[in-house]
């Protein structure tokens, strides 16, 4: 592990050590910089770009930005905030999102994201695109109507033989997850679960099992995302 | 068939990082990538059947259905369609009686369309089963439909449509080169080997020094100083270390990577051996689009002469230890692969999304490995700097832009082609030159670049001006601006986005249907300051092509104003011209009987 290293985040003196990554180090500092495609302990993937934060006077995503000394970062900015509200704005346009009839709601993190910077209706053109619901698996629905494509579940979630059970198909606006037949074959309940419990929505739910946190308990009902760090 | 396939992963040591080879073989050898054999590529390499589909489904040459016998891929660009693309197309539609993006029922013929492939200066023109064909008009195209009919081999339909004063440049093809203006650095007398003789004697830290004398900057588009890139790759300590060329020319306009390739090829692989002995690599791959597969026997004789000659090999030129070789990787139909850390997930055998950097390719590249990128023409005109020394090449140019360009100049003008020119030329210079008359604007570096208008037509080609990674489409006054150009580009990206950023994503698909918009006259003002605002947000997406993907329509906003506000009809800005309420209320109307 590095040596501790001195940065600032909008004008506050934190201290983290040499290379860690930049979110998880904001955190340790007690300061909140949002995310979506990154997760704690798998490779980060700049994909969703709401942790946008400007180093040393360069615009680089947070979560694949590495600390080191004396880098001066600026997160809590009026015009970072407006991109990020932008970010959940476009996902909620971009795919089908009916929060009340999700299991996820409650403890969904775009969701969340979109309490917490005020989206009542998003700014950009509804797309309404069709996509499919799969229920093939034994274990597990994909509802792409809710995917993000952020990766996480590709990045996080392999089987025992180390093989993929989740990638991405096709490109651009079309991308989309597929669960691999055979590599996903048997999978354990625990698996199950991680792969529900990776998704950042209710893209990956698992079946026969559900809805067992009441209303009023769950993750984000009572404090918005953030604020537990 | 199951023995096909084994046998063609063979060649290619079960090795999944060659999966763009493997495809490439594959499809060629059984027409598509079926299910089934999908499954039993995944099986014989032992990767998940979805890791295949991945990599399958990003590129748009991959079939997973047959496409035909034939297959026929028209050209979509910009300039095509000012050269009467549409007509060929539904004299192709007409023939083979199917609508472009089918295949036949007897699947003898299937008809797609597919972005520039980089013969903008012979136009209409179109890929059949790895062939190119230019010029085409409607009776050409029924020539070509019915000699399909007639079972005729790809030779013979070349020859049926071949020009009777066509000069072909290379064997069997219809492509001609179009060199117009022949320039000190690429397009003059060279001889192989001489300037890697000459580099024998020197120490690889001073060959870079030489490059960074020279001051000469990357010509693939972003201009970053070719000596720093060598510098930072040397002084890395790895056994391994890679040279890429990148040649996948993707952006719209442009093609002259393809006359250098077709001209020069000795220069461009002598510039990677000169890399090669700079930043001390042994291995070199040379990522060439699919487009450009009729070159790959060409290209292949030319590597094995250079070896015979031993200009490439172990051993180069005598000199113990110096060796390097090249082998092609061919790319599948993708632009963004043109960005070099996606070029090198595609040379990986993945889907060719580009990496966050850091880490830079040169310190972790191709299989981990610090690898340098670098364009045809910056290979070229590496050679050249080595032979005639860096004062000779930093005499041409400006203060901050030396040597030459090589320019792909299309459009509405009279003597499209290639022209080498110095750095510095103006606008105007090059219009006169080309011959084009009553222009409207010119697009400066392809869709990514920016539409600039006659006011600005004295401005300079230069990375302190108008940089360019050298395409220049000229648009006359009698087109349709917004329709023909600008709506064509957004397409183009949102088509070729590799769907990783939500900006590029989303917003690549929302500019195409607020252009839509525009040109049917049903857009609000509220639309247009939209998307000025959006070109804030896309900046922050990972790669230059998200960065640029709003460029044509943001540069034409501010420059062609007036062609905007005339398709704004309402006068309130308030008001949303956009909104049916007839078709919005249709559903209800059909349920309660009102129509
Ligand atoms: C979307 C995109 C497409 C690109 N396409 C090409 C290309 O076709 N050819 C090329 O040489 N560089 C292309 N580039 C630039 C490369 O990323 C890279 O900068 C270049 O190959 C470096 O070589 P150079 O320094 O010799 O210019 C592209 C960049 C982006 C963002
Ligand atoms: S399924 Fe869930 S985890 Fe996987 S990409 Fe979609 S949103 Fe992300
Ligand atoms: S900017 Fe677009 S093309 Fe580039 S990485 Fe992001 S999504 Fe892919
Ligand atoms: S959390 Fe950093 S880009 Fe998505």
């Amino acid at each position: 592990m590095g040596t501790f290293v001195k940065f600032y985040i909008d004008g506050k003196e934190c201290i983290a050590r040499h290379g860690t990554q930049l979110v998880k180090a904001a955190c340790e500092n007690n300061i909140y910089i949002p995310t979506l495609c990154n997760y704690p302990g798998i490779p980060p993937k700049g994909a969703c770009r709401i942790c946008a934060v400007i180093v040393n006077d360069k615009a680089v995503t947070a979560c694949t930005t590495k600390v080191s000394e004396s880098i001066v970062v600026h997160n809590n900015t009026p015009e970072l905030e407006k991109f990020r509200k932008s970010v959940v704005e476009m996902l909620l346009s971009e795919g089908n999102h009916f929060c009340p009839s999700c299991e996820k709601s409650g403890t969904c993190e775009l969701q969340a994201l979109a309490y917490r910077y005020r989206v009542t209706v998003s700014g950009f053109p509804y797309m309404f695109p069709f996509r499919e619901i799969e229920a093939w698996h034994p274990k597990l629905m994909k509802d792409h109507n809710r995917c993000i494509q952020c990766k996480r579940c590709i990045r996080g979630i392999k089987n025992d033989q180390r093989k993929s059970i989740f990638a991405f198909g096709k490109r651009g606006t079309h991308v989309e997850i597929n669960i691999d037949h055979d590599a996903s074959e048997g999978i354990s309940d625990e698996l199950a679960q991680r792969s529900m419990d990776i998704c950042p929505v209710g893209a990956i739910l698992r079946k026969r099992k559900g809805f067992d946190v009441p209303i009023g308990r769950r993750k984000y009902d009572n404090k918005p995302i953030g604020s537990d760090l | 068939m199951k023995h096909d396939i084994t046998s063609i992963i063979k060649r290619y040591n079960d090795d999944p990082t060659r999966l763009m080879d493997i495809l490439i073989d594959v499809q060629s050898a059984l027409g598509y990538l079926s299910d089934s054999t999908i499954e039993q590529i995944a099986k014989i390499l032992d990767v998940s059947r979805v890791d295949v589909v991945q990599t399958v489904s990003f590129y748009h040459f991959f079939a997973r259905a047959p496409r035909g016998k034939y297959t026929v891929y028209l050209n979509d660009s910009v300039v095509a369609g000012f050269y009467g693309r549409e007509n060929v197309k539904e004299a192709f539609d007409a023939a083979a009686g199917i609508k472009f993006g089918e295949v036949t029922a007897d699947g003898l013929i299937g008809l797609f369309n597919t972005p520039c492939i980089g013969m903008n200066d012979q136009e209409p023109a179109a890929i059949i089963n790895e062939r190119i064909f230019t010029k085409l008009t409607p009776a050409k195209a029924r020539i070509l439909i019915s000699g399909m009919k007639a079972g005729k081999s790809i030779d013979q339909l070349m020859q049926e449509v071949l020009e009777s004063n066509a000069k072909p440049s290379l064997k069997n093809s219809m492509i001609e080169n179009n060199i117009i203006k022949k320039g000190a650095v690429i397009f003059s007398d060279y001889i192989p080997g001489s300037a890697l003789k000459k580099v024998l004697n020197l120490s690889s830290l001073e060959v870079i020094n030489i490059m960074k004398n020279a001051a000469l900057r990357g010509r693939g588009g972003a201009g970053f100083p070719t000596g720093m890139k060598w510098d930072v790759a040397r002084k890395i300590h790895s056994r391994t270390k890679y040279i890429f060329c990148n040649a996948d020319e993707g952006e719209p306009g442009t093609f002259k990577d393809r006359v250098i390739l077709t001209a020069m090829p000795k220069l461009v692989f002598e510039g990677m051996a000169l890399a090669a002995y700079a930043v001390g690599a042994r291995d070199g791959i040379f990522y060439l689009r699919n487009e450009y597969r009729y070159m790959r026997e060409y290209l292949e004789g030319v590597l094995k002469e250079m070896r015979a000659d031993r200009l490439l090999g172990t051993a180069i030129c005598g000199k113990k230890g110096f060796d390097f070789d090249v082998r092609i990787q061919f790319g599948a139909g993708a632009y963004v692969c043109g960005e070099e850390s996606a070029l090198i997930e595609s040379a990986e055998g993945k889907r060719g999304e580009p990496r966050d950097r850091p880490p830079f390719p040169v310190e972790k590249g191709y299989l981990q490995k610090p690898t340098v990128v670098n364009n045809v023409e910056t290979f070229g005109s590496v050679v050249r700097i080595i032979q005639n020394g860096a004062a000779w090449y930093n005499g041409m140019g400006t203060e901050h832009s030396k040597g030459t360009k090589v320019l792909s100049i299309s459009g509405d003008c009279a003597n499209p082609g290639i022209y080498e020119v110095e750095w510095g030329f103006s606008v105007n210079d090059i219009l006169k030159m080309a011959g084009a008359e009553d222009v409207q604007a010119v697009q400066i570096g392809g869709p990514s670049g920016s539409c600039i208008a006659p006011n600005e037509f004295g401005r300079i080609l230069a990375y302190e001006d108008l940089a360019t990674g050298g395409s220049l489409i000229i648009i006359g006054k009698n087109r349709d601006l917004l329709k023909d150009v600008v709506l064509n580009f957004q397409r183009f990206f949102a088509d070729e986005s590799c769907g990783s950023c939500v900006p590029c994503r989303a917003l690549t698909v929302v500019c195409v249907k607020l252009m839509e918009r525009v040109i049917e006259g049903k857009a609000a003002k509220t639309d247009l300051d939209d998307m000025i605002s959006w070109a804030e947000i896309m900046k922050k997406n990972r790669c230059g092509l998200g960065q640029t993907a709003m460029n044509p329509v943001i540069s034409t906003i501010k420059k062609f104003r007036e062609l905007y506000d005339k398709k704004i009809t309402a006068k309130d800005e308030r008001f949303n011209p956009g909104f049916d309420l007839k078709s919005a209320v249709s559903d209800y109307d059909a349920i309660v009987g009102e129509k």
